[in-house]
């Protein structure tokens, strides 16, 4: 698999040794060694986890079990008190909206940013780098942040669309119809300089031959931006997408920090449904049973990514 | 007289870039410089704020720290633990799956892929019934094993990634030398991997120091209470007081700040090379 990656373009050549240099004495035990603790570790991280959650799901759990260890089994009612709770279809719309709205956002955003970049300039580096650091501050922290920024009455977004002339009192995360949106805004924003750098990265590996090329065919710069670039960087594409699905399907902190899942419920998610139900409610067979279903989600989607990954290789 | 004029031009186009790269980080940037600028105002409250301190009032720092000095060693402390579990656990496996052809080594690398999708709080739904159980539940040491989780699939494939490419001979020759195999670990492929360490190393402090679903989740009490769970619970208690509430924001982010200054090409071959298989 080549991937046009930096450690990936290091990697490939060199993988593997060949038969006749490799040591005699192969001491499989020893091997294992090495790589035992980290295959315990995910087995106890991962793994169990996976199937515990399946397991509660089955299970039922009270504020009580804690001391008392007892957590029968019965059968399907969480998974069918959970589906007929309204609250689940609503937290899976806007799991949905909010992470189809984030990734076009974020991946627009960081596309033309990365093209942008590609020029060259003074500060290039610099400012590329800098543009970093609001993915790098703790997400929690920016929700709390924005949150003071998107305050109704004394907020600076307000106050600036007020001197504009624009409606200054859009109660970004104060009215039910508004929240989501604000919030998908707000993960845009965070998301943008992870786009940006992948996807910078992606455009450095596109042979600078096929844009000569281009250009003698009097291909036109957007014209050669769809016909060259995009085809080419369609690998890179797909990893963003996916990654940038995998880490915002099952967003937590930023809305916790934002709205905690509120105005009436307007920004729940599954990820805060799952939240609310363990560890606020105490049931965890029912943040199980959605915690299931987040997992489903994003197995479907790694299924793609993966089958997008085998035929992009080799 | 052509060619005199193309060059002062095109210098200009390119200064023109410049100043528009500097408008956009400018917008990007510009809640970072909104937290400071309300944390040089805490008597602003909850008044509108200045979009410039007007006098350099350092009482919300002052008051922040107070408030949120232990949990930021809190931080720093599970965040150091977390990295020393995360590498002592990646290294030697990203060794192990890079040179040894094991039988599973295969398996084993799709499943460092599908890890890094699982969603964590549906860890922390598994996690935190175990951790009652095992008595991990408000500790230091069930904090930083958690963190660590939030790195060790990133660290093995990015490390793995790089010791794919230290040339066979070198390690054999070392082994020739009559070095063992933990001895040609140690000694050779733990100083050729350097970056790919120092890489793994920031990236599990910044998940780990960014870290708030486990903090929230796998602590019931004020025993274990990194920084970024301080400043959540904050909001809900100091309500009025933004000033020391984004002080505290302010200094939850040097680490990110200072990491970004110091060690700009380690983060950003992390980005690319660990995010990408």
């Amino acid at each position: 698999m080549t991937t046009p990656t930096v450690t990936a373009r290091g990697a490939a050549p060199t993988a593997g040794v060949p038969a006749a240099t490799r040591p005699r004495h192969r001491r499989p035990l020893a091997q294992w060694g090495f790589v035992a603790p980290a295959v315990l570790f995910m087995l106890l991280f991962f793994g169990y986890p996976l199937v515990r959650n399946v397991v509660m799901s089955f299970q039922h759990y009270t504020p009580k079990t804690f001391f008392t260890g007892e957590a029968p089994l019965n059968g399907f009612d969480n998974w069918s008190a959970v589906f007929r709770d309204a609250l689940f279809g609503k937290a899976l719309w806007h799991t949905l909206v909010f992470t189809a709205g984030s990734l076009l956002g974020q991946f627009c955003a960081g596309l033309a940013l990365a093209v942008f970049f590609t020029r060259r300039f003074p500060l290039n580096g610099v400012l590329r780098s800098l543009i970093l650091l609001p993915w790098l501050v703790p997400m929690v922290v920016s929700g709390i942040v924005w949150r003071r920024i998107l305050d109704q009455d004394t907020g600076v977004l307000n106050s600036f669309l007020d001197v504009i002339g624009l409606d200054g009192h859009t109660p970004w995360l104060t009215s039910p119809h508004m929240a989501l949106l604000s919030v998908i805004l707000v993960n845009i924003w965070i998301g943008i300089p992870f786009n940006m750098v992948i996807l910078y990265g992606g455009l450095q590996e596109v042979p600078r031959e096929l844009y000569e090329a281009a250009a003698l065919d009097g291909a036109s710069g957007w014209r050669t931006f769809r016909s060259v670039t995009l085809p080419t960087l369609r690998p890179v594409i797909t990893v963003v997408l996916v990654l940038g699905f995998m880490s915002t399907v099952k967003i937590l902190d930023l809305i916790l920090a934002l709205t905690d899942g509120g105005p009436a419920d307007a920004t729940q998610t599954l990820g805060t449904l799952t939240y609310q139900n363990s560890f606020v409610r105490l049931d965890f067979g029912a943040g199980a049973v959605v915690g299931n279903v987040l997992i489903l989600i994003s197995a479907v989607f790694a299924v793609f990514y993966l089958r997008a990954n085998r035929t992009e290789g080799k | 007289m052509a060619a005199e004029n193309v060059k002062p031009r095109a210098r200009q186009r390119r200064w023109g870039s410049t100043v528009a790269g500097l408008l956009v980080l400018a917008v990007m940037l510009f809640p970072l410089y909104w937290m400071l600028d309300t944390a040089l105002q805490p008597e602003a409250g909850l008044l509108e704020v200045d979009p410039v301190p007007h006098r350099l009032d350092l009482s919300g720092f002052s008051k922040a720290l107070d408030d949120q000095g232990g949990h930021l060693l809190t931080s720093l402390l599970v965040s150091l633990g977390a990295v020393v579990i995360c590498l002592a656990i990646a290294a030697p496996a990203a060794y192990g799956l890079a040179r040894f052809r094991l039988r599973g080594t295969r398996t084993i690398v799709f499943g460092t892929l599908i890890t890094q999708m699982v969603p964590g709080i549906v860890i922390a739904n598994a996690l935190y019934t175990s951790y009652v159980d095992l008595g991990l539940v408000n500790s230091y040491f069930g904090l930083m094993l958690a963190d660590a989780s939030l790195g060790i699939p990133f660290s093995i494939v990015l490390m793995r990634s790089f010791m794919q490419s230290i040339p066979g001979e070198v390690i054999e020759a070392a082994e020739m030398d009559g070095a063992g195999r933990l001895r040609t670990f140690v000694r050779v492929v733990l100083p050729m991997s350097r970056n790919s360490l120092i890489t793994s190393g920031l990236f599990a402090f910044l998940f780990s120091w960014s870290d708030f679903m486990f903090a929230l989740t796998l602590n019931t009490t004020d025993d274990v209470k990194p920084v970024t769970l301080g400043i959540y619970q904050y909001i809900g208690a100091h309500v009025g007081d933004w000033g020391s509430v984004m002080a505290a924001s302010v200094l939850s982010a040097v680490p990110a700040a200072i990491l970004l200054v110091l060690a700009q090409k380690y983060i950003a071959a992390g980005i690319t090379g660990g995010s990408v298989k």
